[in-house]
């Protein structure tokens, strides 16, 4: 089982506290009414499916009840950090984000 | 006295005979045998019949990895267990086992005649075979064939055994209790570490159990152990014996299987059999030691052929001699010490034989004072004896050819083909494995966990260096911890180093396709499978594997997944470490169900949620029936009557007086603050900008795709307060999404959303009748027609208790809803049914509630819908607010596959015989003389005989299914096709007049 550090709560917590909620930075559209076909397509369906390194969300569903951010690498299945929904998507080249 | 037992030897109790059954037949042992070395005490190493080809079998090994002396153990009913390892399991006083896989008796099996058709039952034989004819697979392959090849028989009968679970933290987990477990967990218990100790047999020691010759720091080998458990001890250091770390998993978490009873004579009460942990340790130290190879021979198999460590285990634990007169075969040093003690405790040995030209002068020496013949550079060509070994033929090689044979009559052979490091824990981190061309073995690589490996689990051999390697390994363990340690040193006496060779299978003189040289004992699987798979295309390890289940069995490959991949390398030309080892997986060793499921069964595999008025639906003798974790109450039957009768009374109840339900179960969402109808407008479907305070609507959502999610009745109570309801299972899945947009889309609304589902006690009241048992208990509110209109909401006290009171209907009929705070429900269920009596009021359950609203036409979410209907195909178009610029899913309603033709639509289903009802589920056709496969236009939803209506009634989705209606189309079931004519989903009171009450 897995250990998730939520960046509300401040805390190392079991996987089981928390629920897997999709890729992260997909922004809802302001006016989806303004998308072609083919936009609002990719933004319902379309997915990175990486190898490697995963920007996706997550809850805190039996604890704080918030939603984060997470990168996941999905090779190793390692949680390499989580930051606050609404925070810009981390640059992973930085050395910070290497820690 | 059992004649292969020596008296005072091992570390059984001598003086305390326990007595047990096999097969049948009373035995006598010692405290602390194993059923084997019990059994073997008495000259009996034949145990059991293998998988496949039902051959003669003993142990080969006296631990875990057995893979054949396999039985079923049993001390009463339900408590049978099958494939128990009779090197594990512990005597008992009154143990009942018996072996397995035999058609008759096990000194005469039936079976055994499959071994004679050995060349029908190659590699692959299940594919072959198994193929057609296909009637042959019911009557013929299933029943027969499958049952003449298995193990022991699983039982039938529920286990009465309670199994516990439990969390542990630990700074350290050592995982193995010999030499450099025991190394390891000193040296970080005296440097201040918290440390767990675990091993899977009833003693720490390991190895050191089976070698008490050796000297540790001056002391006899379990003098030294004893004074190390009671450091240990007395330093806190939690040791757990019969404990398998059977799964190592993601962040130190280690799975932990602890047997609590089964070696017990008799079951305390109430004490779990097994109980699971679940353990997060800051480090680990895997010290797991090493797996001794079989070498790879014709005849291989035979009872009294045993690996020699085996034998030197029964010998110095058990005091058990495993035969008379021993040939040792051997390409590792280490079988030499055991046939010294062998020798020493009285048994003959008549040669070692050792695959080697080139030997240690030392052993040689040994050899040659306790004069015994030293047969270098030789191989083992065949063995004798129906069911004991009898006789061994051994060859010399030289420069690869093999000479001439010579017999060798004995009782039992020992084998070894060096020692394999267990790297089962290590290879379930995904760790990587390094092959070592030196020892021809894999070595644990590249770590993925905070772990350290020490003894003989990363390759090394002798007392000094696992000692050594363990306090490192504790030392390393302890520093990472943040603890200053410098390891200490060990002074050993008596060591026993060693050096081996690998092998592939071993080179004989027999015509190849002559030779049955088992790899896979427990799955009899041979070389000649090995390299008939690699012939027949398979070239990737994994292949090979599956094609011949080679390391398939419940052993998991522990004695034959090096010996096959030697061979298979061979066979395809490539080195070892180009083939690859195949993965081991969780468990370790067999595990049971029950220590899985721990406390998670029957009335505790999960929560049962009830509402505040169950108390009533139980004393009323209601039926009920699950809906997601709620228990609801689906009926209510009187006087013997059946489902159908007792829905029929209550529908016709309801809509002839008045009918009250119990609907707490609902899903309640309070959406509260100023941006509340702001953010209802963005959510939901529906306008909400002009709905008054004091009204209520229909409310649908739908996800981002623009199919329905989940509907509800909403009530405003007030400008910045919605009354959400959900459907009961979709509760909180709902407030899931809300809180996903209102947090990370529209952070900038000020919204509250609070689940009120189980603060509130709901209690429906439907029926013509429903004002009058209301009337004189509300008050602060007038609930006249006039006043309170359908589809209105108030807030005041009804019974005396405050409540929100909703008139909606879900049946037709003039409807309310009392919400009352949940710890009230009881109290204004039973004033409501007291109010009602003059009105003959009935309680219904779901079942009725059902048929009320289909025979309405209104949808239930998750059954007339299935994640694909939008609002138009449920014919719910009206509930979009289209003026709106935007709500969730609203942008999808356009989506080029939601406007085209040929949707499904939900409509009403009449069959041509009012008497038959339709099967929920079934498919629908158009014409139904179309050849097969047919088109299936759409399927039946919902369907229910209507006592109202005097007939069956169903709702469908079917293609364009609204521009069908009047149209017959046809349901095709076993019995014969079914015609039913396309509807309105309105069987009742299409105009609504019932509601203007």
């Amino acid at each position: 089982m897995l250990l998730i550090h939520c960046p509300y709560c401040d805390q190392t917590l079991p996987e089981a506290e928390f629920a897997y909620a999709g890729e992260a930075h997909i922004a809802r559209p302001e006016d989806p009414s303004q998308l072609s076909d083919e936009e609002w397509r990719d933004f319902l369906f379309i997915r990175s499916n990486l190898k490697g390194p995963h920007f996706e969300r997550w809850r805190h569903v039996h604890g704080c009840a918030r939603f984060f951010n997470a990168v996941r690498d999905t090779v190793s299945d390692r949680f390499l950090l989580t930051y606050r929904a609404g925070e810009p998507r981390p640059d992973l080249s930085t050395p910070e984000a290497a820690q | 006295m059992s004649q292969f037992r020596i008296p005072g030897k091992g570390r059984v109790k001598h003086d305390e005979k326990v007595t047990f059954s096999f097969d049948g037949r009373r035995y006598e042992g010692l405290r602390g045998d194993t059923v084997a070395s019990a059994l073997l005490a008495h000259g009996i190493h034949l145990m059991g019949r293998s998988f496949k080809y039902h051959r003669p079998r003993g142990p080969v090994t006296a631990d875990s990895a057995e893979p054949n002396a396999l039985i079923g153990t049993s001390r009463g009913a339900g408590r049978f267990e099958p494939n128990t390892r009779a090197t594990v399991q512990e005597l008992r006083e009154g143990l009942m086992c018996e072996s397995q896989n035999r058609l008759g008796a096990l000194s005469f099996d039936l079976g055994a005649v499959n071994d004679a058709l050995h060349p029908l039952f190659p590699a692959g034989f299940y594919y072959k075979t198994f193929m057609w004819p296909r009637s042959f697979w019911d009557r013929l392959y299933e029943p027969v064939i499958r049952r003449a090849a298995g193990l022991g028989r699983a039982p039938s009968e529920v286990d009465p055994d309670r199994y516990a679970s439990r969390y542990l933290h630990t700074d350290l987990l050592v995982v193995g209790g010999g030499p450099a477990g025991i190394a390891a967990a000193l040296e970080a218990a005296r440097a201040g570490v918290r440390v767990t100790l675990v091993d899977e047999t009833p003693e720490m020691g390991g190895s050191l159990l089976s070698d008490p010759e050796v000297e540790i720091d001056g002391q006899a080998a379990w003098d030294w152990l004893a004074a190390a458990l009671d450091e240990l001890r007395a330093r806190g250091v939690r040791l757990m014996t019969r404990t398998t770390a059977i799964g190592y998993y993601h962040q130190n978490m280690i799975g932990l299987c602890e047997k609590l009873t089964d070696h017990l004579d008799t079951l305390p009460e109430n004490a779990p059999r097994e109980r699971m942990w679940r353990v997060r340790a800051t480090r680990v130290v895997l010290a797991q030691g090493a797996l001794e190879k079989p070498l790879v021979f014709h005849g291989n198999d035979r009872p009294g052929v045993m690996l020699a460590g085996a034998a030197q285990s029964y010998l110095h634990r058990w005091g058990v001699k495993v035969g008379e007169r021993a040939v040792i075969v051997t390409s590792h040093d280490s079988a030499w010490h055991a046939a010294f003690d062998l020798a020493e405790a009285g048994t003959k040995i008549v040669a070692i034989v050792d695959t080697r030209a080139a030997l240690a002068d030392e052993l040689r020496a040994e050899a040659r004072v306790r004069g015994i013949e030293v047969l270098a550079g030789h191989t083992v060509t065949g063995t004798r004896g129906r069911l004991r070994v009898a006789s061994v033929t051994v060859n010399p090689v030289e420069n690869g050819r093999v000479g001439d044979p010579r017999m060798l009559h004995c009782d039992c052979l020992l084998m070894s083909g060096g020692w394999t490091p267990s790297l089962h824990l290590f290879s379930h981190t995904k760790g990587s494995l390094q092959w070592d061309e030196a020892s021809r073995t894999f070595l644990p690589g590249r770590m993925t966990e905070d772990c350290h490996i020490a003894g003989a689990g990363r390759g090394l051999w002798g007392y000094l260096d696992a000692l050594s390697d363990g306090a490192e390994a504790g030392a390393a363990a302890a520093r990472a911890l943040g603890h200053a340690v410098e390891p200490t040193g060990f002074a050993v006496a008596h060591d026993r180093p060693g050096t081996g060779e690998s092998h592939k299978e071993l080179p004989t003189d027999r015509r190849s396709h002559r030779v049955r040289a088992f790899v896979d004992f427990q799955n009899d699987v041979t070389a000649k499978d090995l390299r008939l798979a690699v012939r027949e295309g398979m070239r990737s390890i994994e292949h090979v594997k599956r094609y011949t289940t080679n390391g398939m069995a419940t052993d998991q490959g522990k004695m034959s997944n090096i010996n096959g991949l030697m061979i298979a390398s061979d066979a395809v030309g490539k080195a070892p470490p180009e083939v690859g080892l195949t993965t081991f997986r969780p468990p370790y060793t067999p595990t049971s169900f029950g220590a899985f499921a721990g406390y998670k069964r029957g009335a505790t595999f999960e929560v049962t949620r009830a509402t505040p008025i169950d108390a009533f639906a139980e004393a009323n003798g209601a039926v009920f029936e699950p809906v997601s974790l709620w228990r609801r109450a689906w009926y209510f039957p009187q006087g013997g009557e059946d489902m159908e009768a007792a829905v029929a009374r209550e529908c016709l109840a309801t809509r002839g007086g008045v009918g009250i339900f119990d609907a707490s179960t609902l899903g309640k969402i309070e959406v509260a603050g100023p941006d509340a109808v702001e953010f209802m407008n963005r959510m939901y479907t529906n306008p909400w900008t002009k709905l008054a305070p004091g009204r209520c609507r229909y409310g649908v959502l739908l996800g981002e795709d623009g199919y329905i999610r989940d509907d509800g009745v909403i009530g405003r109570l007030s400008d910045d307060l919605f009354h959400v309801t959900t459907t009961t299972g979709g509760a909180a899945r709902v407030l899931n999404m809300m809180e996903d947009y209102l947090q990370t889309e529209w952070p900038d609304l000020d919204v509250w959303l609070t689940s009120t589902t189980e603060q509130w006690a709901t209690v429906a009241l439907n029926g013509p009748k429903a004002r009058e048992v209301l009337d004189g208990l509300v008050e602060g509110v007038d609930i006249s027609a006039e006043a309170m209109p359908h589809m209105s909401v108030a807030e005041c006290r009804v019974a005396g208790f405050r409540a929100r009171l909703f008139r909606l209907s879900f049946t037709g009929e003039l409807g309310f809803e009392v919400n009352v705070p949940a710890r009230h429900g009881l109290a204004l269920w039973e004033a409501l049914m007291e109010a009602g009596k003059p009105h003959g009021i009935t309680p219904y359950g779901t079942e009725t509630m059902h048929v009320l609203r289909a025979e309405k036409g209104f949808i239930i979410v998750g059954q007339d819908t299935d994640g694909t209907v939008t609002p138009d195909d449920a014919g719910l178009g009206w509930a979009i607010g289209k003026k709106k610029p935007d709500f969730v899913g609203k942008r999808s309603l356009a989506r080029p596959d939601l406007v085209a033709g040929g949707r499904k639509q939900l409509v009403g289903l009449m069959t041509e015989d009012g008497a038959v009802k339709l099967e929920e589920g079934a498919q629908i056709v158009l014409d139904p003389d179309q050849p097969k496969p047919m088109k299936m236009v759409g399927h039946v939803t919902s369907s229910y005989r209507s006592a109202t209506l005097g007939r069956s009634i169903a709702m469908a989705l079917i293609e364009d299914g609204r521009a069908r209606e009047g149209e017959t189309v046809h349901v095709p079931m076993p019995d014969g096709v079914v015609r039913a004519k396309v509807t309105s989903t309105m069987f009742y009171d299409p105009d609504g007049e019932r509601l203007k009450l």
